[in-house]
């Protein structure tokens, strides 16, 4: 099972990588920043539930509260989220394959093995400082007058805003209904130990 | 808390924030026509000496503004919008410099379909006179990639036939660098931007 979800991963990197899928996806700025972004850092995610289990002792106790993985996780995106870096990930093969592998092993893996080491109260500032972020930078998308990135049309910038504001909204709907209505993603039942669901019950108690 | 948690959070931390500094130029510029224009501002930058050809066929190369300063732009002539805006701006900047002819003036085009009829079309639509205001195209593909890649212009196809591209002006000084990439502008304010880099 372990060996498989491994090979899956490495798989599904290989693809992405594939020079056909890989100008696909940069060609679009929305696709770039929607899909191909979060699909290495979920890769990420998928190494870190095997990994997990084999974590060095020492790190999961430096990793207190899951607090310098989060941070790493809040750092590596914002630098992927400049204009410049997806420019250069776009005309620079170096910087793509830099952005290739930090995506997944300084992004994704922190935030899989960071994350359940939160404490839920924490898990939902993330949440609520990640959400409006998202809006907030597709609004300056939408809103610059001129081309932020030298190799996205400013068609696509516009498309681009619209597709962050729009997954803002969808995260937003979803924790609201999380929270105030108690229905739980199914995503966030899978472990009932310490899963997300107790978002709800730490809200709940306040 | 463990006794690691202090060395990894700053190193984490030192880590992301080197990053995230570096490739914004010390928090200073997010796009890189930003970092671009800081970088020429800091150290002006040695031109190549690539191949062109103006609009009366007079082939000429940048090197030989030497000791002259000089203003260009990148357009194509077949350009809707930013191109007759920027020709616009280059034949106002004419008639502010007047009798002091200080600067001259080139555009260089990008698009390899660009002949000269079509170079002295343009030129003529803005009342452009070789050498002063040159409408030049680089003599082949290698002219052309070396002057967009040391200017830093990025061109890309709009979708609909046309090219979407930087729209700044590009200040070369007496000595033959880029010293200056500017924003466009009202043509008195970057008449005024250009000769304080340019003939200060």
């Amino acid at each position: 099972m372990n060996a498989r979800l491994l090979a899956a991963a490495a798989g599904s990197w290989l693809v992405l990588w594939l020079p056909p899928i890989r100008r696909t996806l940069e060609s679009d700025m929305a696709l770039h920043m929607a899909v191909q972004v979060p699909l290495l850092i979920m890769l990420g995610v998928l190494v870190a539930l095997v990994a997990r289990d084999h974590e060095p002792r020492w790190l999961a106790d430096a990793d207190w509260l899951g607090i310098p993985g989060i941070v790493a996780v809040v750092l590596g995106t914002s630098f992927w989220m400049l204009p410049r870096a997806l420019d250069q990930a776009v005309s620079d093969p170096r910087a793509d394959l830099i952005k290739f592998l930090s995506l997944p092993l300084l992004i994704g893996m922190p935030l899989g093995l960071s994350w359940r080491r939160m404490p839920p109260l924490g898990r939902a500032f993330i949440w609520a400082n990640f959400i409006p972020k998202l809006g907030a930078i597709g609004g300056l998308y939408l809103g610059a007058p001129t081309r932020l990135c030298a190799y996205y049309r400013l068609d696509q910038q516009e498309l681009a805003g619209w597709t962050l504001i729009a997954i803002a909204v969808a995260l937003g709907m979803t924790w609201f209904f999380a929270a105030f209505v108690g229905w739980t993603p199914s995503c966030a039942k899978q472990s009932p130990r310490r899963s997300s669901g107790v978002l709800i019950a730490a809200v709940g108690r306040n | 808390m463990t006794r690691g948690f202090p060395f990894l959070f700053a190193f984490v931390l030192l880590i992301g924030s080197a990053a995230l500094a570096f490739e914004t130029d010390g928090f200073r510029v997010v796009t890189s026509a930003g970092a671009r224009q800081l970088s020429v501002e800091r150290t002006p930058q040695v031109l190549p000496n690539a191949g062109l050809v103006d609009q009366d066929g007079t082939p000429f190369t940048l090197n030989d503004y030497k000791g002259r300063p000089v203003l260009i732009d990148f357009i194509y002539t077949r350009c809707p919008t930013i191109c007759s805006a920027l020709g616009d701006d280059f034949a106002r900047l004419r008639q502010l410099m007047g009798g002091t002819r200080s600067i001259d003036l080139l555009s260089i085009s990008f698009d390899p379909t660009d002949d000269r009829a079509a170079l002295r079309l343009y030129g003529d639509r803005f009342g452009a006179k070789a050498p002063r205001w040159r409408i030049a195209a680089p003599v082949d593909e290698r002219a052309r990639a070396k002057l967009l890649h040391s200017f830093g212009v990025v061109v890309i196809p709009d979708g609909l036939g046309g090219f979407i591209h930087n729209d700044s002006v590009y200040v070369v000084d007496a000595q033959g660098r880029l010293a200056r990439i500017l924003d466009p502008d009202a043509p008195d304010r970057l008449l005024a931007a250009a000769v304080q880099v340019a003939a200060p």
